[in-house]
């Protein structure tokens, strides 16, 4: 069953007077349950086309339906919504909160549902059990290094249970070894907990974890690999 | 309110900043609170005013006095319930600077009229019964450390005594409050007969103002025009009003106070206004990538807006509260010194509250541009950044 | 050194109108200080200086004994005004009656007390500063009165020609007088006998005015009153009795003036302290780059500092220009205590009251400028270089 369906999407910006061509209609399917890699090279369109995905952007032209949802011409409330339900974010740069505490940082999805404060709680603190973080949940990001932020990151990622988890580079900015952790651990939520990842990577190691890699180049989706 | 924590943490992400702005919204809402309790002294007098009672006053001039024969045909006038008088006596205790307003009354008839002053039934017993006998409100008394039995010493200055001298003694028989603690009034009331007798004989018999009680309230404007009427050819002709307007009219003569004060609050509320939007434009821009992660997780645009404003509310409502509750302890503690020209200072429920809105007013007014900015921020284009 | 302090401060200044915004903070933030400081000053000054002017030292006021401080509580007989007129270092003497009046003030409509003086002609001699600006003086012996300017422009239907009723008694305006702008402007006079009778005082007045012989002559009519038991009288001179009667408000709305501006004064001062702070923490790159260039930690202090006080005094003369624009020569009336009536005055900015706002504007912003610089120049430079 698909849960990401891309049919004939163009994205165009306009700078001035000059239109660039970011992604060129494009079709695409993720079967739910896959751990998508996408490649390419600086500009080939990989963040616009997660960004799409993910619902925090619209298509010039298209169609995208994603977790049964078709995205263009939804209100930015209706997409917010939307995104809470079924998205995961994770970032080159964790974004995370710098003045909350890492279980703050994890709760924060959970304030758009209706769970009370004592269950928002058990919820992180489950969350971060799963990335391996249990015992850093008063910490702030600040006094955590790179790895361990990126895990609050996932952990925040997964909190509200959604279908899908989209991750822009989420080793970009990691040493090998943490990088490989940090893969083990999609891979996990990917096998473990089935949950959709599609992952913007530069680096054919980590695409290597991934069950398929797409490459993007110049706004078109030149292969597909096993 | 599910937010507050994270609202509470971004106010106090840059402590110095944030503490800064908070103290000058603290340093302002003190000055309002000092400002509008001041010029409500000066209104006071207003408000401790009884709705079924009128003020009958010399027509022309309120220094001209009124012959004490009118009492009787006030007394007979359609509508009228009880009336009585009080004249004003000047006069200094010890130093100029002393300043309290003394009045000769009948002890009876003025604690029937003012019947939210209460006083000892004993002690008005001996205020009728010995002839130099004086009451003062308690807070008087505390000021100038009076106990019962003292004999205290006027100077008179309106009113001499027919023997020459114009030194006035009394002695204390007893002290009276004002129920409603906060229209407390100082005031030495002291017994007319023995006033009347003692003054020089020429300026006898006359009083400065009578006080009636009407039996309607509905009918006050109808029995003050009756009362009017009644001296209008005499020559001494009279002005009515509700004691409210007498009290009112007399407040104008010194000027507009309140004029002065809210056109001061307004420069106060202005700079203020500008200093907390320039530091809430300053922490919006510091946050706008993190603004952009609340919206990816999901946080509506208007949602977002929402926390930005609370923000605001939250660190000008504090301010405010901090305010007005300084200023409400600094009135008590320079309380004693101002009373002794403006009467009882306090901050009023109603300074207090409108505190309060402002406070929270400006809020929403500084929180309402960043709150927009934060509303319309596109999360592709901030992350980007 | 001054050179690198110049330098520095040149560049601040350039970038100015990045942070223009942040900046107007101090400027208005001081601005609004100075000018509620000045315009309350302004107040207290025009008040003192009305009745200030009002008296002169060669002349003197009499009253009944025990009324020392009011004409209005004072009644004088006929044997006593002979009495005193005849007396030695006495030039020239002025019996007159002294009371008040109910008129509508034009801005509020509410009655309000006005001072009504009987006066003889000598009046206008012992006060020379007394000048007919528009019509003519009364006719003695007619219901005619003429007004102060500064009466004629707070009452209503004090105007030239216009008949007003006062107590009673019908009276026509027939001139406007000037008294170099002290109190007896906001006055008005009529002739002494007519107010007698028309407010049935008879042979009794208020208050005399005597000319001296020279100022010192107050204490010897006073030892004579004294001597006297069949005079109950008291003599003060004319400037102190003024000076008496403005005392208690000028001293009451200084303190006012203070105590406000010093309250906002506080909030002004952390007002400038953010910017500042925020001015130094956006250039920190900078301030650190000229550090390691080798520019000293004092002209980073001293440039920061100059910023500071080029805003505030900056926002002090526009406070200050607000003040004098918006408020100097703005006349008001209110009730002098002293005399139980109303006196106009005229707010009166002076330069010195101009140098005071300054001056508290230059020690705001040496205060909200001095911790921001001490945290600049103590930026350690490798760290400030990263942008941390």
């Amino acid at each position: 069953m698909s849960i990401v369906e891309l049919q004939q999407v163009s994205r165009h910006f306009t700078k001035g007077k000059q239109t660039v061509e970011v992604l060129d209609n494009i079709d695409l399917t993720i079967e739910e349950g896959d751990f998508l890699a996408l490649m390419g090279p600086s500009g080939s369109g990989k963040t616009t086309l997660l960004n799409l995905i993910g619902g925090l952007d619209q298509p010039t032209a298209g169609s995208i339906e994603v977790a049964g949802q078709q995205l263009v011409g939804l209100s930015s409330r209706k997409l917010a919504q939307w995104r809470a339900r079924n998205i995961g974010f994770i970032f080159q740069f964790y974004n995370l909160l710098p003045i909350l505490s890492a279980r703050r940082n994890v709760e924060l999805p959970l304030l758009l549902t209706r769970l009370g404060g004592g269950q928002r709680k058990r919820n992180a603190d489950v969350a971060l059990t799963i990335v391996g973080l249990a015992d850093r949940a008063r910490h702030k990001p600040g006094e955590l290094s790179g790895g361990q932020q990126q895990r609050v990151a996932i952990a925040r990622a997964i909190v509200a249970d959604p279908r899908i988890l989209v991750c822009d580079e989420p080793t970009g900015d990691l040493d090998r070894e943490t990088a490989d952790e940090i893969l083990d651990l999609l891979e996990l939520l990917n096998r473990k907990h089935g949950k959709t990842i599609i992952m913007v990577t530069h680096d054919p190691k980590a695409a290597s974890h991934a069950r398929h890699t797409l490459y993007l180049d110049k706004g078109n989706l030149v292969r597909e690999a096993a | 309110m599910k937010s507050f924590p994270l609202i509470w943490s971004n106010l106090f992400r840059r402590r110095v900043r944030t503490f800064l702005t908070l103290f000058s919204i603290v340093a302002a809402f003190l000055l309002f609170g000092l400002l509008r309790s001041i010029a409500g002294a000066f209104e006071m007098g207003v408000n401790v005013a009884g709705v079924d009672r009128l003020m009958v006053s010399p027509k022309y001039s309120m220094v001209d006095g009124l012959p004490i024969s009118h009492l009787a045909q006030i007394e007979a006038v359609e509508g009228v319930d009880t009336a009585t008088h009080m004249t004003w006596f000047g006069g200094t205790y010890q130093n100029p600077i002393n300043f309290f307003p003394k009045f000769p009354v009948q002890p009876r008839f003025y604690f029937d009229m003012y019947s939210e002053y209460i006083i000892d039934p004993l002690q008005l017993d001996e205020f009728e019964r010995i002839r130099t006998a004086a009451v003062a409100s308690a807070e008087l008394a505390e000021e100038f450390g009076w106990q019962i039995g003292d004999r205290i010493p006027i100077e008179g200055d309106i009113w001499l005594r027919g023997d020459g001298s114009n030194l006035w003694e009394f002695e204390l028989v007893g002290t009276y409050r004002v129920g409603d603690e906060d229209t407390d009034f100082p005031s030495f009331l002291f017994n007319y007969e023995y006033f009347d007798e003692a003054r020089v004989p020429e300026t006898q018999g006359i009083v400065s103002n009578f006080m009636v009680r009407v039996s309607d309230p509905d009918q006050a404007a109808e029995v003050s025009a009756r009362i009017d009427a009644q001296f209008e050819n005499s020559i001494n002709p009279t002005r009515t009003a509700t004691e409210e307007e007498a009290n009112r009219q007399f407040a104008a003569q010194v000027g507009d106070i309140g004029l002065i004060m809210n056109s001061i609050l307004s420069a106060v509320f202005f700079t203020i206004l500008l200093l907390t939007a320039n530091t809430m434009t300053q922490a919006l821009r510091e946050r706008i990538p993190e603004l952009a992660v609340l919206k990816t997780l999901g946080f509506t645009d208007r949602r977002v807006a929402f926390l930005v404003l609370l923000e605001s509310v939250l660190l000008c409502g504090i301010g405010g509260a901090i305010g007005i509750a300084l200023s409400g302890i600094a009135l008590q503690a320079l309380g004693p010194e101002l009373e002794g020209f403006l009467g009882q200072i306090e901050i009023s429920a109603a300074t207090t509250l409108s505190g309060v809105g402002i406070a929270l007013l400006l809020g929403v007014i500084v929180g309402l541009n960043p709150a927009l900015s934060a509303r319309r921020l596109q999360v592709v284009e901030a992350l980007r950044k | 050194m001054w050179a690198q302090i110049f330098q520095i401060s040149l560049l601040n200044l350039r970038n100015l109108p990045q942070r223009l915004g942040s900046s107007s903070v101090i400027v208005v933030g001081i601005g609004g200080v100075v000018a509620v400081l000045v315009a309350i000053l302004a107040m207290a000054a025009g008040f003192s200086a009305t009745l200030n002017r009002s008296g002169a030292p060669d002349r003197a006021i009499v009253l009944r004994g025990g009324s020392s401080s009011a004409e209005l509580s004072s009644t004088i007989d006929n044997r006593q005004r002979q009495f005193v007129s005849t007396l030695d270092g006495v030039r020239l003497s002025s019996s007159e009656l002294y009371t008040v009046a109910d008129i509508p003030k034009r801005a509020t409509l509410l009655p309000s007390n006005v001072v009504i003086r009987g006066v003889e002609q000598s009046a206008f001699e012992i006060r020379p500063e007394v000048r007919i600006i528009e019509g003519r003086n009364f006719t003695p012996g007619r219901s005619e009165l003429i007004a102060g300017r500064a009466a004629s422009e707070q009452f209503l239907g004090i105007d030239l020609g216009a008949t007003v009723e006062l107590r009673q008694s019908e009276w026509t305006v027939v001139g406007i007088f000037e008294a170099e702008g002290s109190a007896y402007e906001s006055e008005l006079w009529t002739d002494l006998a007519i107010a007698q009778s028309a407010f049935r005082r008879f042979s009794l007045i208020s208050s005399m005015r005597l000319q001296l012989e020279q100022p010192a002559a107050v204490d010897s009519l006073q030892a004579e009153f004294d001597n006297n038991p069949s005079i109950d009288l008291s003599v003060t001179s004319e400037e102190e009795f003024f000076r008496g009667q403005s005392e208690f408000l000028t001293t009451l709305i200084t303190g006012f003036g203070y105590g406000v501006a010093l309250i906002m004064a506080v909030g002004a001062m952390f007002a400038a302290l953010n910017t500042m702070y925020a001015a130094v923490s956006t250039r920190t790159v900078e301030i650190a780059t000229l550090r390691a260039l080798g520019f000293g930690a004092t002209p980073v202090v001293f440039s920061v500092i100059a910023e500071s006080v080029a805003l505030a005094l900056i926002g002090g003369l526009l406070g200050a220009a607000v003040a004098w624009f918006g408020f100097n020569g703005y006349t008001v009336s209110t009730l002098n205590q002293g005399s139980f009536s109303q006196v106009a005055f005229d707010f009166a900015v002076s330069p010195d009251i101009l140098v005071t706002g300054i001056v508290w504007a230059l020690a705001l912003g040496m205060a909200g400028g001095l911790f921001p610089a001490l945290q600049a120049a103590r930026m350690p430079i490798t760290r400030a270089l990263r942008g941390d």
